[in-house]
């Protein structure tokens, strides 16, 4: 029985990773139908933003205070990633809107000079985070240890999706850019700045991109190419979620972490993968649509 | 109010309006007729910005609009209510309500004017449904008190009451007649109802072919000729 409930623990906290990488892309791709193939990068960004975070706290701030960093790290990743994003739109992607082909290869190439530019300013080899003390460790129960470094992102990811609902479906700035995304050159008409609203929200997916990246500092040595193993998961979610849907996204995440743990649990890692894509393209042969799709009278 | 002079405007290769001057006076009523594809919808689209006007020029008050984004038409004070509605389908009518309020800082601060939601009492008891869950008729009305949110000085209108029930018709005619009586808003109209239109029309202009062919009061116009660039 405990068994069950470790792998159930374990498929939360893959379903967790997968959601915090794919959330960024749910909006990036998801909501602006951009292609961006340097979200992974934009992740590894965020990844070096807490090495460089622990670095900096290791340096120059007394030992004690080493555990708050990555605190700091996570709404640091955040405004790096963000910039990031802001200018990547501001210079190429604005350029690509509605031209699906150009913008994959123009992203990928601009992934590329992002993995060598980590390359040349903190070299090839991975590097390693260390984990602050109050994450190391884990919470005893029934028998097994839940760590808290997979609490932590679980919380995490937690909060990420409760601030990206209130911001997409509460406030004003999200309600414009539902606007827009959904009828362009009315938004236009009734006075809202679409350069603008495109900008923003292409920043705040990079943005949680970033936050992503952080939280994979966590559970394992960061380098140059870390995003590219993340990349196609991501897709995945947001695909098999329902493009356009946050809610799709946080389905999909959960399916994919469940399916993939209890298989791998039951074969071996490889299989396990195999048989979570092999599912994968089963299921959107019977719903291209994804988990959740939109429906509505006047999308018919 | 509102001076059109010699616009010129289409899409892609193609011409459609071609030397079109229109004028619109403060509380006015224009109408604009003509058959359809004759270039009624693509002239509005043009004084509204959607479309990019290829020659001529669109002033408004003190302000010279023919390069300007839509946006800044709006901020301007020019109201639009489309062909087709284009409300926004996954919002609700209370949010589509509130992007009305997009085009000025002041009107955001305001809120929705009670005159805007008098007009239409049904969207009131609509408001979390979402916009694309309406009928065509609720959504024109929805598409109207978006446009009247923003308290405009100049009301874009292109055919609002096309195929949408009769009894919907009736009071969206009513609201006009009303924003007439009322004269702080001007009224761009395109309507096919000649019956309507000599009830309202301050002053008509009849397009064929891309460009104005008759003008004036509606009884100044001569009715053989009215026929001939109205009847199909």
């Amino acid at each position: 029985m405990s068994v069950w409930l470790v792998q159930m623990f374990n498929s939360l906290s893959v379903s967790s990773i997968l959601l915090l990488i794919a959330l960024g892309l749910a909006i990036t791709f998801g909501l602006m139908n951009v292609i961006n193939m340097a979200h992974g990068e934009l992740i590894m960004i965020g990844a070096y933003t807490a090495y460089v975070m622990q670095n900096l706290f290791a340096d120059y701030l007394p030992a004690s205070w080493f555990g708050a960093y990555f605190a700091v790290a996570i709404p640091a990743a955040f405004c790096v990633s963000f910039l990031v994003g802001l200018a990547l739109e501001a210079g190429l992607i604005r350029f690509l809107y509605g031209r699906p082909l150009d913008s994959l290869l123009a992203t990928w190439g601009v992934g590329m000079v992002l993995q060598q530019l980590a390359r040349t300013i903190f070299g090839a080899p991975n590097v390693g985070v260390k984990s602050p003390e109050w994450l190391n460790g884990g919470l005893s129960l029934g028998g097994s240890v839940l760590p808290y470094k997979r609490l932590f992102i679980i919380g995490l990811v937690i909060v990420t999706l409760i601030a990206m609902y209130l911001y997409i479906y509460r406030s004003a700035a999200g309600r414009r850019m539902r606007a827009v995304m959904q009828n362009r050159q009315m938004a236009a008409c009734l006075g809202i700045s679409t350069r603008r609203v495109d900008a923003m929200t292409f920043a705040i997916g990079s943005g949680i991109a970033g936050v992503a990246g952080c939280a994979l500092s966590l559970i394992g040595p960061i380098g140059p190419s870390l995003g590219t193993y993340y990349i196609v998961d991501a897709f995945m979610v947001v695909v098999l979620g329902g493009v356009g849907k946050l809610l799709g996204t946080v389905a999909g995440a959960l399916g994919m972490g469940v399916f993939n743990t209890y298989f791998e649990f039951w074969t071996n890692a490889s299989l396990g993968k195999v048989l979570v894509f092999a599912c994968i393209v089963a299921f959107l042969q019977w719903k291209p649509q994804g988990l959740v799709a939109m429906r509505t009278r006047s999308l018919d | 109010m509102l001076s059109v002079r010699r616009l010129e405007s289409g899409y892609g290769e193609s011409v459609v309006v071609r030397d079109v001057s229109l004028e619109v006076r403060p509380g006015q009523v224009v109408c604009l007729m003509g058959r359809n594809g004759v270039g009624k919808t693509t002239l509005l689209k043009t004084i509204m910005g959607a479309l990019k006007a290829r020659g001529g020029s669109i002033r408004f008050g003190e302000a010279e609009l023919t390069r300007k984004a839509p946006g800044a038409r709006a901020a301007a004070g020019i109201g639009y209510v489309p062909q087709g509605r284009e409300i926004f389908p996954q919002l609700s009518v209370y949010e589509n309500l509130l992007l009305g309020l997009e085009a000025g800082r002041e009107s955001r601060k305001r809120g929705i004017p009670e005159a805007a939601l008098e007009k239409f009492p049904v969207l009131r008891t609509m408001y979390r449904r979402k916009g694309g869950d309406l009928s065509g008729g609720q959504q024109q009305q929805l598409a109207f008190a978006r446009a009247l949110a923003a308290e405009p000085k100049l009301l874009l209108l292109d055919e609002p009451t096309e195929g949408i029930q009769p009894s919907i018709v009736q009071e969206i005619r009513d609201v006009i007649v009303n924003i007439k009586q009322d004269g702080s808003t001007a009224i761009l109209l395109v309507e096919q109802s000649l019956e309507f239109v000599r009830s309202v029309a301050d002053y008509v202009y009849v397009i064929d072919k891309g460009t104005v062919v008759a003008a004036g009061a509606f009884e100044e116009l001569d009715e053989s000729e009215l026929h001939r660039h109205l009847a199909v």
